[in-house]
């Protein structure tokens, strides 16, 4: 459990040493900071399913994109939501996650493997098509924009401001899924990633279990949709995109996947590159596309599984020498 | 919305079909051989329509660039299979995933090489023309399009049935481990089948390109519709490719006319019941 309490403490300090550090930097910073941190729980959410539940959803991004499209569609068309009503808001952004996951997740949860990775994709092009084709509700291929943040006592167009908001609800949901995913029906969950069938002899529900995660993860999606509409300004089809989904399962499994803080890493490590880099130099995107690659032919257990398989790589080689050791008094 | 409307519409999307053909069967055996899901399978249609554009260019033939870019596609698709996809095993995330990461450094590619501008492929003038049949001005070109899938539906469906070669793909889709043990050399299966779905979808961003236009973006936009064909369609099934592809097309094109607002949505939603229902497709084995 030692082993425990210090990761648990390096995550606090991690989390304190941004809250400290960033919002002393400029404004370019800021804002990297807050996109990743609400993107993040979006990306948590993929690994609550992906890490967690063996369950691979290449369509999560359709639960941000009701998130963001409830607070865009309310704050521009209605006046909705910019003030106190905000936190309605997020309830709602919840809510409707979690509702379009009860609905999706009945048809996707019997699948397995492949075929629940192509039946997410499938609903989410639903809700991409329907983002896309339906201009009255959506706006079409434009998008909309948000004209300003919420202010509710504190001014949230002040990006410092907003960034601890958003900072807030990171830490919140970390504690939550962090919460879940060791209480017993994390530990089923987990059952159920590394060997379905015996959970099922066992007595456990597995598709209700499977499918209430689904609904889990869909509620946090919705919640960091919320946060993303008011983040980038503006919400469109390009946050249903196939790609947009696939960035949040790559985000996952690039930092490591069953280890909810992984994700952020990843978040950081991909918006990092792609908004800072392509400031920099013109092939930024080789940079990613190689970063990808890279993981899953030789990192498989992403980035947050480095420490472990050094630790494995020693004590191989430790026994090794001991064996060495051991060979020239044979005879 | 008299005879006529229905009539251009249908043919429309049996055009559009043909082309979905071209794209869908090759991914549809590749997942059958090979069980991986190709998030590449876009970006072979976009670059076999930016290889063609490059040809035509430098030689102005239409012709030469039809094969020139199906057979360099299909040579990327091989070289992908054999260093990168056979030694990582099966394990379908990884797979999906490093496919999808070569997407992305196919699109940076296409970016710097062919830059971000639209273009459109012309096709011969011989086949810019209409014919008149029974009232109805048909453009050539789709006449074309048709016709092309319809040849290479029938030379693929020889090869799977009558030939050696298409028997050890047949034996592949229903049972690897089975065709393994009888003496298949399904490593060898795997490479052919791969390349020939490059092949397949690079012609059909060729063919394409005449009416869609060549752009950034396009290989995203084709992929989740080459899947909408595979998943209806049933996977690893050459004749359920032709069925899906078909219905996709007609879907596309009258969910377009019809009802503007939830096209997509008409076309997406019956895909997602039917993997719920009978994830093999409608034609699959299970």
């Amino acid at each position: 459990m030692r082993n425990q309490q210090v990761k648990i403490l390096l995550v606090v300090a991690a989390l304190a040493a941004l809250a400290i550090i960033v919002p002393n930097t400029n404004s370019f910073l800021i804002l990297l900071a807050t996109r990743v941190l609400a993107f993040a729980i979006l990306v948590m959410s993929v690994d609550l399913l992906l890490g967690y539940t063996g369950l691979p959803s290449l369509g999560q991004a359709a639960y941000l994109a009701v998130g963001a499209y409830l607070t865009a569609i309310l704050a521009t068309k209605y006046q909705f939501g910019l003030g106190y009503d905000f936190w309605l808001v997020v309830v709602g952004g919840i809510l409707l996650g979690a509702a379009l996951a009860a609905v999706f997740g009945l048809l996707a949860i019997r699948a397995t493997g492949v075929y629940f990775l192509m039946i997410t994709l499938a609903l989410g092009q639903c809700v991409w098509g329907l983002a896309y084709r339906w201009n009255s509700l959506t706006n079409g291929d434009n998008g909309i924009n948000l004209r300003q943040r919420p202010q509710f006592g504190i001014d949230l167009a002040n990006e410092v401001t907003f960034f601890y908001l958003v900072l807030g609800f990171f830490v919140v949901s970390l504690l939550l899924l962090y919460t879940l995913v060791r209480s017993p029906f994390g530990l089923s969950l987990a059952g159920i990633r590394e060997r379905e069938l015996r959970m099922r002899i066992l007595g456990y529900n597995t598709w209700l279990h499977k499918y209430i995660a689904f609904i889990i993860a869909g509620a946090f999606g919705g919640l960091s949709g919320v946060l993303w509409a008011h983040t980038a300004g503006i919400v469109s089809p390009v946050n249903v995109e196939l790609a947009f989904s696939v960035d949040a399962l790559l985000m996952a499994v690039l930092g490591g996947s069953g280890t909810l803080v992984g994700g952020v890493i990843g978040a950081f490590i991909v918006f990092g590159l792609r908004e800072y880099l392509s400031t920099l130099v013109p092939w930024w995107q080789y940079v990613l596309g190689g970063v990808y690659v890279l993981t899953i032919l030789y990192l498989p257990t992403g980035l947050m599984g480095i420490p472990e398989r050094i630790r494995q790589r020693r004590a191989r080689t430790g026994n090794r020498e001991e064996e060495k050791e051991i060979a020239p008094v044979t005879p | 919305m008299n005879t006529q409307f229905w009539l251009i519409q249908a043919f429309n999307g049996i055009s559009y079909g043909a082309l979905l053909f071209l794209v869908g069967s090759g991914l549809s055996l590749i997942f059958g051989v090979m069980r991986i899901v190709n998030l590449s399978h876009g970006s072979y249609f976009l670059l076999g329509g930016y290889v063609a554009l490059s040809v035509i260019w430098t030689t102005g033939s239409w012709a030469l660039a039809l094969p020139v870019a199906a057979l360099s596609i299909a040579a990327v698709g091989l070289l992908m299979e054999r260093i990168f996809l056979r030694p990582l095993g099966f394990d379908p995330l990884r797979q999906v995933l490093l496919t999808v990461g070569f997407a992305f450094l196919f699109q940076q590619a296409a970016l710097d090489i062919w830059t971000g501008n639209n273009f459109d492929i012309n096709p011969p003038d011989v086949l810019t023309k209409s014919v008149v049949v029974g009232g109805l001005y048909l453009p050539l070109y789709r006449v074309f399009m048709i016709a092309t899938a319809l040849a290479i539906g029938v030379v693929l469906w020889v090869a799977m049935e009558k030939t050696r070669m298409g028997a050890a793909v047949r034996a592949t889709v229903d049972d690897a481990q089975m065709a393994r043990g009888v003496g298949i050399d399904t490593s060898r299966v795997s490479m052919l089948i791969f390349s020939l779905g490059a092949f397949l979808a690079a012609l059909g961003g060729v063919i394409g390109g005449a009416f869609l236009g060549i752009y950034p973006g396009l290989d995203f936009e084709m992929l989740p519709l080459a899947f909408a064909v595979v998943i209806i369609g049933g996977m690893g099934s050459l004749g359920g490719a032709a069925i899906g592809a078909l219905l996709v097309g007609l879907a596309d094109n009258f969910g377009k006319a019809l009802f503007p607002e939830i096209s997509y949505f008409t076309l997406y939603a019956p895909m997602a019941l039917i993997l719920a229902v009978k994830p093999t497709g409608l034609f699959g084995r299970e």
